[in-house]
């Protein structure tokens, strides 16, 4: 029964890699400036993992072949080296992975929130609430309007609270069930939670960040390819967080141009 | 510290009456076989809840027959709602990571063995110790009697973030009195881990025999008495945590909600509360909880495992200083649960080198077992099946940890499936095969019967390959995206993946058929099993020294003494392939 579970094992842990080296589940298409440090880094660190993976599994499968149902009074061997070559193999192993991971995968981060946004990057505010996405922009003022949740009202579609009758700035912003975004543009996206944690996440942008309630952060990325890509909630924010989802829409300048002008028009 | 050298008075009488007995008992051993029950009883709702989730995914308008009974507005027609998946989901993570993973390998196993490997007539405090059993108990009602309120259980997860779990009955369905007795129970909850906690520490420094020194317990003991330790500053943490949520909930403080949400068209009455800080709490319990899930059934591993080897582990001393470090460890690494919160991105950063580090105990662990395995002579039974089967899921779920400990990666892994079958495999299963391990291997000293070997074999392979089955494709799943927490798929990219939900949903329904096949064999072995011997697996540690099963004092009216290290297998000279540690038989050459 011992050299069954060895069998056993290595069917089971090779089959485990082989969807991983086959390529069978690849991540969706990288459109942004910033995703292929993050790829390069999934990748290195799916080499590293796969090789440790199937290294502890077949030695495991091995030594239980090798060392079950043998004859009684078979004579008992030591690990050449002992504990001290085992113990120095895992801090160097993982000491060098964690070194050579962990530093390099500070770039990958750093990319995304150490660097600020640049200035003339594409102002868009977001604000997620049970259970939707809806988008700000701030018009040709360049400004936006102060948000009041007191007076938020869904039916008259005010989804941001918004009091353009007595706030000027507010008068112009145009707000969108859509992100859309010119191709290229730096976007400089300010989160803004209505009610509950929320998340952002764009699987093809690489970016996911949460929705903090009470504190106004923001995040910027450059989509480098016209497409429409899904934005999906992934923080649990009640019923209806299946169903949480938005639309990032990557345009041509001039199609983003037409689209903002028609939008204004809808306000 | 050394041993305690005075002989015990008897801690307390023999019981009398059938509730001193049986029902609040203050024998160590009943206390144990209340927690196992316990922890029983919770797997099996645990995992039937899993069921129905799994069908609803992939068969989102199916009937599922009964369903309508226990909740009418949850699952009207037997259909299940999306609310009342994200109950179940939240009922399911609660059961699992507090009344199985806490209860089953650290309160039953350590309970019942902990006292005697020592040498010890039962544990310090043995009315604490029936507190903190029924205080667990109380714990479980409170929870359970969510699924019975005309709202139903909460829905914001086992991991209960703020606000939503905060603002109250305006969060959604669930969220008035089915998060009030979340916060209850789990409150609850703590104070009898607390009490256990103290019990372990206070048992494992003061009540071991003479000749017991630290560094002659069985492993299994060293993994309590950290867990123990552990337990004590993560619960501590919990507690509070628990109580300011139903503060806010129910007294109007905001410690938890800022101002200026509007939930439900209604704004809030709370101002300057943090969600973070609700997430800071929580998980600076929540890491190390899943270290007090995964150090017991380590340990347990460990002693099987050397037992079926006919060998001493490489360096014991190795495997206790990781599960140290793994302890000191833990507390260092609960921000990356938290790498997009929100929070400073440079504390993303901080926390991830401690999370990466933590890898080195882990790979020193499982490098000493696997190279302890190399010449020894494997006996293969259920319990080592199992141990081996622990060492197998430990690594594969270990190895998806080194993804998610970069924030880097985390941004596009995070709340997604990789992170669901990471710790399911890692702590779900590699803890409940250390705690099968256990069963299969003390079965015969709690009951003084075998369990047969047969079924659990067959229990092994089913659960072996089933598991595999059911959480490796999960990581699939996350690398393209598929994000977890949702009650029904029904984003673009999730047509092309619902055949492997499939494949899960039927792995997850045969695996938890073949649980039924333990339940019938403990039962039937309970009463049918044949006769145990007080030693069945030529064992050295002082539980085989007693008779299966043990009298209500452990060793009698004797006073055990120790004389040698726990694990003396092939040793040169001696008689027999083993040594019991109160052997007074002399062994050459041992320090």
């Amino acid at each position: 029964m011992g050299k069954l579970f060895a069998v056993t094992l290595a069917i089971v842990a090779l089959a485990s890699a082989y969807p991983i080296v086959t390529r069978m589940y690849v991540p969706p298409v990288d459109i942004s400036t910033h995703g292929h440090a993050i790829d390069e880094q999934l990748n290195d660190t799916m080499i590293e993992a796969g090789i440790s993976f199937l290294a502890a599994q077949l030695l495991l499968a091995i030594f239980v072949w090798k060392y079950s149902g043998r004859k009684s009074g078979s004579a008992l061997k030591n690990f050449p080296g002992g504990a001290r070559v085992l113990v120095l193999a895992a801090f160097v192993l993982v000491g060098v992975e964690i070194l050579g991971l962990g530093i390099k995968g500070q770039k990958a981060w750093a990319s995304v929130y150490f660097t600020p946004a640049s200035a003339d990057a594409l102002q868009v505010q977001a604000q997620a609430g049970q259970f939707a996405f809806y988008f700000r922009y701030p018009g040709p003022d360049g400004k936006f309007g102060q948000l009041h949740p007191d007076k938020i009202n869904e039916a008259e579609q005010n989804y941001f609270g918004l009091d353009p009758a007595n706030d000027i700035e507010a008068r112009d912003d145009i707000v969108t069930g859509e992100l859309g975004v010119p191709v290229g543009r730096e976007v400089l996206l300010l989160m803004h939670a209505k009610d509950v944690s929320h998340s952002f996440f764009v699987r093809e942008l690489r970016i996911q960040q949460d929705f903090l309630p009470g504190l106004d952060l923001s995040i910027h990325f450059t989509a480098t390819t016209i497409g429409r890509y899904e934005i999906l909630c992934t923080q649990l924010c009640g019923l209806g967080h299946y169903n949480m989802k938005a639309y990032l829409n990557v345009m041509s300048p001039e199609d983003f141009n037409t689209w903002m002008k028609q939008k204004a028009s809808e306000q | 510290m050394q041993e305690s050298s005075a002989p015990q008075a008897h801690l307390h009488a023999p019981p009398e009456s059938f509730l001193r007995k049986y029902v609040f008992s203050l024998d160590h051993k009943v206390i144990a076989k209340q927690y196992f029950a316990l922890s029983l009883v919770a797997v099996f709702l645990g995992m039937f809840l899993s069921w129905v989730m799994r069908i609803h995914l992939v068969w989102p308008n199916a009937r599922i027959p009964g369903l309508e009974w226990i909740s009418k507005v949850g699952a009207p027609g037997g259909v299940m709602t999306p609310e009342y998946y994200l109950s179940l989901l939240t009922m399911h993570g609660t059961l699992m990571v507090f009344f199985v993973l806490t209860n089953a390998p650290f309160a039953a196993f350590g309970n019942y063995f902990l006292p005697i490997q020592i040498g010890a007539e039962d544990m310090a405090f043995p009315r604490f110790n029936m507190m903190s059993f029924w205080i667990t108990f109380v714990a479980f009602l409170v929870l359970v009697a969510a699924f019975f309120i005309p709202d139903g259980p909460p829905i914001s997860g086992w991991t209960a973030y703020a606000p939503l779990s905060a603002v109250g009955k305006d969060a959604g369905p669930g969220m008035a009195w089915g998060q009030n007795l979340w916060g209850i129970s789990i409150a609850i909850f703590c104070v009898g881990s607390l009490l256990g906690a103290l019990n372990f520490i206070a048992t494992t420094l003061d009540l071991r025999a003479k000749g017991m020194t630290l560094m002659r317990m069985p492993m299994t003991a060293w993994a309590w008495f950290i867990t123990a330790c552990i337990s004590l500053l993560a619960f501590a943490v919990l507690l509070p945590a628990c109580i300011l949520l139903i503060l806010d909930r129910t007294a109007g403080t905001s410690f938890f909600i800022p101002s200026g949400l509007v939930v439900s068209d209604r704004l809030q009455p709370h101002t300057g509360g943090s969600p973070l800080l609700w997430q800071h709490l929580f998980w600076f319990f929540g890491h190390p909880e899943v270290y007090i899930a995964i150090l017991p059934a380590m340990g347990i591993v460990s002693h099987v495992l050397i037992n079926s080897m006919r060998k001493p582990m490489l360096s014991a001393k190795a495997i206790i200083y990781s599960m140290m470090s793994i302890g000191f460890l833990s507390y260092m690494v609960w921000g990356h649960h938290m790498f997009v919160s929100g929070m400073n991105p440079m504390s993303s950063l901080a926390f991830s080198f401690p999370t990466l580090t933590i890898t080195i105990p882990a790979t020193v662990m499982v490098l000493i077992i696997l190279g302890s395995l190399y010449g020894a002579n494997i006996q293969i039974d259920s319990a080592s099946l199992f141990a081996l089967g622990f060492v197998s899921m430990f690594v594969a779920g270990g190895v998806s940890g080194f993804f998610l400990a970069q924030p880097s990666i985390d941004i596009v892994l995070h709340a997604t499936y990789f992170v669901v079958g990471h710790f399911h495999m890692v702590m779900g299963v590699a803890a409940l095969f250390g705690a099968f391990s256990g069963t299969y291997f003390w079965f015969p000293k709690m009951t003084g019967r075998m369990m047969n070997e047969t079924l659990g074999k067959l229990h092994f392979w089913i659960s072996f390959v089933g598991s595999y089955c059911i959480f490796m494709p999960f990581h699939y799943l996350g690398l393209v995206g598929n994000v977890r927490r949702y009650s029904s798929f029904v984003n673009d990219f999730m047509p092309a993946l619902m055949p492997v939900h499939l494949f899960i949903t039927i792995a997850a329904l045969v695996t938890g058929a073949g649980q039924f096949i333990f339940l019938f064999n403990l039962v039937y072995s309970r009463f049918r099993g044949a006769v145990a011997s007080d030693n069945p697996w030529n064992a050295t540690s002082l539980e085989w020294s007693i008779p299966s099963p043990p009298p209500f004092n452990n060793f009698g009216d004797k006073h055990p003494v120790v004389y040698h290290d726990p694990y003396q297998y092939g040793v040169k000279g001696s008689k027999g392939d083993f040594v019991m540690q109160d052997s007074p038989e002399q062994i050459p050459d041992e320090t």
